[in-house]
């Protein structure tokens, strides 16, 4: 049965809270919760999560004076809470809460792995972005005391490392796949997938191969040299990632964008989202097997990435942002060329949708495989298309509008099936979007300088987007050099990588491709 | 169904001419920047100043461009200060200078390895095989396993999870075999240098054959490069 999630209540959070749990937690400025003891962290995010109905976005780890956790959830047209938990900095052990809000479980993981605390009852911690037949336990790159520039740091591999497998059933086995596989075309991911036969029973992805560390080599750099890196970590959405971390610096130094500065930013996060989903979907009809379409979709892509060189200069749009605006400014004549572009490409993407429909062998490898349900999505916070393909109608430039997306008309595609066809529509309703986007930013031009100066400050802050994939934050602290005390990027690629396997398991293994790339997922962008 | 191959047949052949013919279709390439002469040292070394990972140097009136550690971040092409910008693609860099034998001039099975690529470099070999460029037409195709491979084709500046995977990859290659690195990260490293996560670039691990700079290098750069490996293309530049 599909039941639809209620809409969130509606008394305000700061008294929910306090209702509920009294001075245990007090209210600090921006947002800010403090949690005055350990043990109830758990039932605070659980009351948060599932009572207040509150999306969690990440979890936040800063060793300062003392271990700064910030456990971050999501107000709708309100902004973001921080729920924060000090402790003193000779703590190893810390409340889990991922048996309370699953979608936790790979931020504890991960902290971790790559901060040495302990998350108290979790089942699985270890061998997770430090792998163990590459690194030994006890390693902890993220705090302060490691040298990142350390190459020849004193390694003892695991070498005898086995993967845990979890099916036993006579004749159960466990198929192998990647990280290098599929012709090379794919991203560095291994999976394991187990079986008895013909379906899969249980999918693990074990990813972080190009774990680069970007996080740890950000610290200390000057915001300049940041800005290189949070663009570069991830280029499928280089330009929305980039954004989100110039949002946060400008929200710390408190610059106003000039107007002309916020549209060109929503043309181009636009641009970058149409020529992402054609992306996905020649990735969708690529693995489905139907070449004709693949080749439509491919055309059009490499048609789009061509319009942004032509645009910017760069096909990936690299190096546009800066803090205050833009780096460069762009000619009214060549966004009439843009705009050609954007129209040729959603008229094909229109007419490919049209024929998809009619292709009952494609539709046949798609409909009612790899089926996330909305109760799913929800437990385990998914964004972007793949949430909204199973009902979560979640979008930050609705629900926390940036570069002044309120004052656009768009709609935000949902579906409720949860199913690879529900997620293509979603894709190609997005794109539709996108394009209407474009045109109404190229209409708002106005002669204005695109970029406001920055005086570096200290402080810290959450910049938000709404990337291709789904919602990112770049959580920036400057320290008084204008340098980059902690950088932190929570990607929506790693909260969907956590629900894949709800997708792929009890379907065949024929499906596996379709489902993978289905959920239109990047490697790059969870690994960092 | 049965209207997809009318429609495939009804859109004629799109596939570029290169390298028969020149491709100068816009947006194809994001172009480089040049070494350039400015008309004072002062010049020179403003715009040699305002690169962040160091690829321009200032030589008197000139700057000159390092292209093995260029980013692409574009600020010396619009800055007050810019350098010279070419448009064109044909920039791999041949280091050995021994193309592979012969007979792999029509035949020639390429294996990419992502070693910590962020997605750019590999998109961008993947686009070869789209419709537009079509690198079939020439004899090359993407192989699934090494034991068939001839071209290495590394992207990303080898991150330690897959320095073992890469390793491994190149050692179950048959010889003669020639190594690729493709982009800035491949090459030295790019924006994540050597760390401990990042070896710096393919040559701390492998015996690089030839390199192509580029962040990400376009797919007809990449398409340069395979032809000047396999000594179809002599427009190489010989270090």
């Amino acid at each position: 049965m599909i039941t639809i999630p209620r809409p969130p209540v509606s008394i305000p959070f700061a008294e929910a809270l306090q209702r509920k749990f009294g001075s245990a937690v007090s209210r600090s400025a921006q947002d800010c919760y403090i949690i005055e003891q350990p043990e109830i962290l758990p039932s605070v995010c659980e009351f948060v999560f599932w009572e207040l109905e509150r999306p969690f976005a990440g979890l936040i780890v800063e060793e300062r004076e003392q271990w700064e956790l910030r456990y971050i959830f999501l107000l709708p047209n309100c902004g973001w809470a921080n729920l924060l938990l000090r402790l003193p900095l000779t703590t190893r052990n810390v409340p889990s809460i991922s048996a309370q809000v699953h979608a936790a479980d790979w931020y504890e993981r991960e902290v971790e792995d790559l901060f040495g605390l302990c998350f108290e009852e979790h089942p699985r911690l270890g061998d997770f972005i430090l792998h163990d037949q590459v690194w030994q336990e006890g390693i902890a790159p993220m705090r302060k005391a490691f040298d990142a520039a350390a190459m020849h740091f004193e390694k003892r591999p695991q070498s005898d490392w086995r993967p845990t497998l979890v099916v036993q059933d006579p004749g159960a086995f466990a198929m192998p796949v990647g990280p290098v596989y599929e012709g090379g075309a794919g991203e560095s991911v291994h999976f394991l997938l187990e079986t008895v036969g013909e379906d899969v029973i249980r999918a693990v992805p074990r990813l972080f191969y190009n774990y680069r560390g970007v996080e740890k080599i950000a610290e200390g750099k000057s915001a300049e040299d940041v800005l290189l890196l949070s663009e570069r970590f991830s280029a499928k959405s280089a330009f929305a990632h980039s954004l989100g971390y110039c949002l946060a610096v400008e929200q710390i130094c408190g610059v106003e964008v000039p107007g002309r500065a916020a549209h060109l930013r929503v043309l181009l996060s636009e641009l970058e989202r149409l020529r992402h989903h054609a992306g996905v979907i020649d990735g969708i009809c690529q693995s489905t097997g139907l070449s004709v379409s693949e080749a439509h979709a491919a055309i059009i892509e490499e048609q789009l990435l061509r319009a942004s060189c032509v645009f910017t200069g760069h096909r990936y749009l690299f190096g546009l942002n800066a803090p205050g605006g833009l780096r460069r400014d762009f000619e009214n004549g060549s966004v009439k060329e843009l705009l050609a572009a954007v129209d040729a490409a959603s008229t094909q993407l229109t007419r490919l949708e049209e024929r998809l429909r009619y292709s009952s062998s494609f539709l046949d490898r798609l409909e009612d495989v790899g089926i996330v349900s909305p109760e799913n999505s929800r437990d385990l916070n998914l964004v972007g298309p793949v949430g909204r393909a199973s009902g979560l109608r979640r979008d930050l430039r609705r629900s926390l509008p940036y570069c002044g997306y309120e004052k656009y008309e768009f709609d935000i595609p949902s579906e409720i099936e949860g199913d690879g066809y529900a997620r293509l529509r979603v894709l190609f309703a997005e794109a539709r979007q996108s394009a209407r986007l474009i045109h109404q930013a190229s209409e708002r031009l106005e002669p204005e300088p695109v970029c406001a100066g920055v005086e570096a400050t200290t402080g810290a802050a959450i910049g938000a987007v709404e990337a291709p994939i789904g919602a990112a934050l770049h959580w920036v602290r400057l320290d008084r050099d204008g340098g980059i005390e902690r950088y932190r990027i929570l990607s929506p690629s790693f909260r969907n990588w956590l629900g894949l396997h709800v997708a792929v398991e009890d379907f065949a293994f024929q499906d596996f491709p379709i489902i993978l790339a289905t959920f239109g997922l990047s490697a790059a962008e969870c690994d960092r | 169904m049965s209207f997809w191959p009318l429609h495939g047949l009804r859109r004629g052949i799109q596939s570029t001419r290169y390298p028969h013919a020149p491709e100068t279709a816009a947006g194809i390439s994001p172009g480089r920047p040049l070494s350039t002469e400015f008309a004072s040292a002062q010049h020179a070394a403003d715009a040699a100043s305002i690169c962040p990972v160091g690829a321009i140097t200032a030589a008197g009136n000139y700057a000159e461009v390092d292209l093995r550690a260029c980013v692409w971040c574009q600020r010396c092409r619009f800055g007050s200060n810019p350098l010279r910008w070419d448009t064109g693609f044909e920039w791999s860099r041949s280091l050995n200078g021994s193309p592979l034998p012969e007979v792999f001039a029509r035949s020639l099975h390429i294996m990419i390895v992502d070693a910590g690529d962020c997605g750019a470099c590999l998109h961008e070999v993947k686009q070869l095989n789209n419709p537009l460029y079509n690198m079939h037409r020439l004899g090359f195709f993407l192989t699934a396993t090494p034991r068939t491979a001839d071209v290495l084709v590394v992207v990303g500046p080898v991150s330690e999870n897959m320095r073992g995977p890469l390793l491994k990859t190149y050692d179950a290659m048959p010889d003669p075999k020639r190594v690729i690195a493709a982009g800035a990260c491949a090459i030295s490293g790019g924006v994540f240098g050597r760390t401990f996560m990042s070896a710096g670039g393919v040559g701390a691990v492998l015996p690089v054959d030839l390199e192509i700079p580029g962040d990400p290098p376009p797919p007809l750069a990449i398409l340069h490069g395979l032809l000047v490996v396999t000594g179809r293309n002599q427009n190489a530049e010989v270090r």
